[in-house]
């Protein structure tokens, strides 16, 4: 029997052992210890976790450095530069996700370990997605994070719109999900393999002469992450989830459901597809067309925050996919640049509206931020630059994880594409502009003074601290991105 | 008798398409669980007909962490029904209209 045990690299599945890990341990924990365990306790359960990741990927990356890149469990888990810098930027969010979490649980009805435990599987998931080699454990890592999200979203029982939510996201999510694994399945049956590079092999080394089912499998598969990276016109689930869902969930799934679906995407796309890019191409094409004009004005409109920001990252979106487009090295890189960029930006921004929207989580009107930084310079001030940030203003990471992007689309040869992104940049700004000119405006409402707690205060700093000081020194980000080259590029 | 494993793959893609449209006309989340469950099941038939006619047993495995996959889906999604329930005693997601824009 030993024969058909395939040999596990304990290194390349320890991230999302550990993070699973910690979750189990908090779950017992809560059911053992009398009365359950304090949200100081879980918060530190998460942080640990994600501090742990955090070394583990230095020594995954020391690995990769030396050994080159590998794949594990019967070539199902891969262990390569591109998995090492998302599995880090993963545990990033989570870390900063966890502690928003625990102001909001010490201040608002919702208490307990659930956010914790729910966090640390869904991050689990992440985590297999980024590093997942077949088509079938990307499915199961996607199911394992989407789930998490799913109760997530309906944390706060006391608000009607967050049950509400999680019943929308949960029939669209799994609506995806089942697009995706059909996509599986039928380019299971065009090339005779899920597994990544069996397909990438499979596909440079023979001609379909009847490709007209991995075309059908390929398109599913697109459309099954364009629906979780809420990409137009498969978005419209995302700006009710994201007002619905507690605001620190919605921060956490803006952050890392962006990581792990993308990386994923790159996977799929460029590693086993590739060879057939010119099919996918004109696709992506309007994807990225859609998706950065329609989110960049849809937000113009919009009275609530949180979908500004709902629709906001759906432009975001958009400028990653143009990333993916490009289907370089150089694009690989400018994607996962972005994505290192993004995500601790996007919580940290949510943290600050999470603390604006109070105890009851429900005072999301832009209204609500006129005169912010007047009355509190530092809240207010940190807010501006990570909207600023957002909107890819110079001397912050925005600008470079934007620049990096549409370079790389123009080396493409997609020059009339980066255009049309620019001028999504461009009307992209109105909405950022409008919001950071309430912050500074003159008639300040008469509103109680926002309290920040310490856990808050630490992210936001955070936030603020990566996008100014790599935003003026984007070198090391930079050269990390560039080094962590996919395994398998045709 | 001998069916052509490309009727099971009819099969599927019909089953498939049903899944869907239902899981987008129908207004009732119980009938909507049941179109997502219709869909992977057709997902389930499609890989076990690859398998058959490829005689490679991957296809045949895939199917049950498909399936185990769907039950955790369910019930996760009948837990949030059953939390909506309890507010409004109904599960049309018609009268599902707090948010809009």
């Amino acid at each position: 029997m030993t024969s058909l045990m395939p040999s596990i690299h304990y290194l390349a599945v320890l991230p999302a052992a550990l993070v699973l890990g910690a979750s189990v341990l908090a779950l017992i924990l809560t059911s053992l210890v009398r009365g359950g365990i304090s949200t100081r306790t879980s918060t530190g359960i998460s942080v640990l976790a994600g501090l742990a990741t955090l070394v583990v990927t230095f020594f995954q990356w020391s690995y990769v450095a030396h050994h080159g890149a590998t794949t594990t469990i019967d070539h199902a888990i891969v262990l390569d530069g591109f998995s090492v810098v998302a599995t880090g930027v993963l545990a990033v969010s989570l870390i900063m996700a966890a502690l928003v979490a625990h102001d909001w649980l010490s201040r608002s009805a919702v208490s307990g370990p659930q956010f914790h435990i729910l966090a640390l599987a869904a991050s689990a998931g992440a985590l297999v997605m980024v590093q997942a080699n077949d088509l079938v454990v990307i499915f199961l890592g996607l199911e394992i994070l989407s789930i998490g999200l799913y109760v997530l979203v309906a944390l706060d029982r006391h608000r009607a719109s967050s049950s509400e939510a999680a019943l929308k996201y949960f029939l669209l999510g799994g609506f995806a999900s089942a697009i995706f694994i059909y996509g599986a399945a039928l380019v299971y049956g065009a090339t005779g393999t899920t597994n990544v590079s069996s397909i990438s092999y499979f596909l440079a080394g023979n001609v379909l002469l009847r490709p007209g089912l991995l075309w059908a499998g390929g398109a599913l598969l697109l459309v099954g992450f364009a629906f979780k990276v809420a990409a137009v016109p498969f978005h419209l689930w995302s700006p009710d989830v994201y007002e619905g869902a507690p605001t620190p969930v919605t921060g956490f799934m803006a952050s890392i459901v962006k990581v792990g679906a993308f990386a994923a995407l790159v996977r799929v796309i460029i590693s086993a597809l590739g060879t057939q890019m010119d099919t996918w191409r004109p696709i992506l094409f309007a994807l990225v067309v859609l998706t950065t004009l329609v989110g960049a004005s849809m937000a113009l409109i919009q009275r609530n925050v949180k979908r500004m920001l709902a629709y906001s990252s759906i432009n975001h979106a958009g400028f990653i996919l143009l990333g993916v487009w490009s289907a370089t090295t150089r694009g690989n890189a400018a994607t996962l640049f972005y994505l290192m960029t993004y995500a601790p930006i996007v919580v940290a921004t949510f943290a600050v509206v999470a603390l604006v929207g109070g105890a009851r989580d429900d005072a999301h009107a832009i209204d609500r931020y006129r005169g912010l930084a007047r009355r509190q310079p530092l809240l207010g001030g940190a807010l501006a630059i990570l909207l600023l940030s957002q909107l890819g203003v110079p001397l912050t990471t925005g600008f470079y994880a934007k620049f990096a992007v549409l370079a790389s689309a123009v080396d493409a040869g997609g020059g009339a594409l980066a255009v049309i992104a620019l001028l999504a940049a461009a009307i992209a700004a109105f909405f950022y502009l409008r919001w950071v000119l309430a912050l500074y405006a003159e008639e300040p409402v008469e509103l109680d003074r926002v309290v920040v707690g310490r856990a808050s205060a630490l992210v936001i700093g955070l936030g603020v601290a990566i996008t100014l000081v790599f935003g003026v020194w984007p070198g090391p980000l930079a050269a990390l991105a560039s080094h962590a080259t996919v395994l398998f590029t045709p | 008798m001998n069916v052509p494993a490309a009727w099971y793959l009819v099969l599927a893609a019909v089953l498939f398409g049903v899944g869907a449209y239902g899981l987008l006309t129908r207004r009732s989340a119980l009938i909507m669980f049941m179109c997502l469950e219709l869909m992977l099941n057709a997902v389930n038939l499609t890989f076990v007909t690859f398998s058959r006619t490829m005689s490679d047993i991957a296809g045949q495995v895939t199917v049950f962490f498909v399936m185990v996959v769907a039950a955790a889906e369910v019930t996760v999604g009948l837990g949030i029904v059953v939390a909506i329930f309890r507010r409004r005693s109904s599960t049309s997601v018609d009268e599902l209209s707090e948010m809009k824009g």
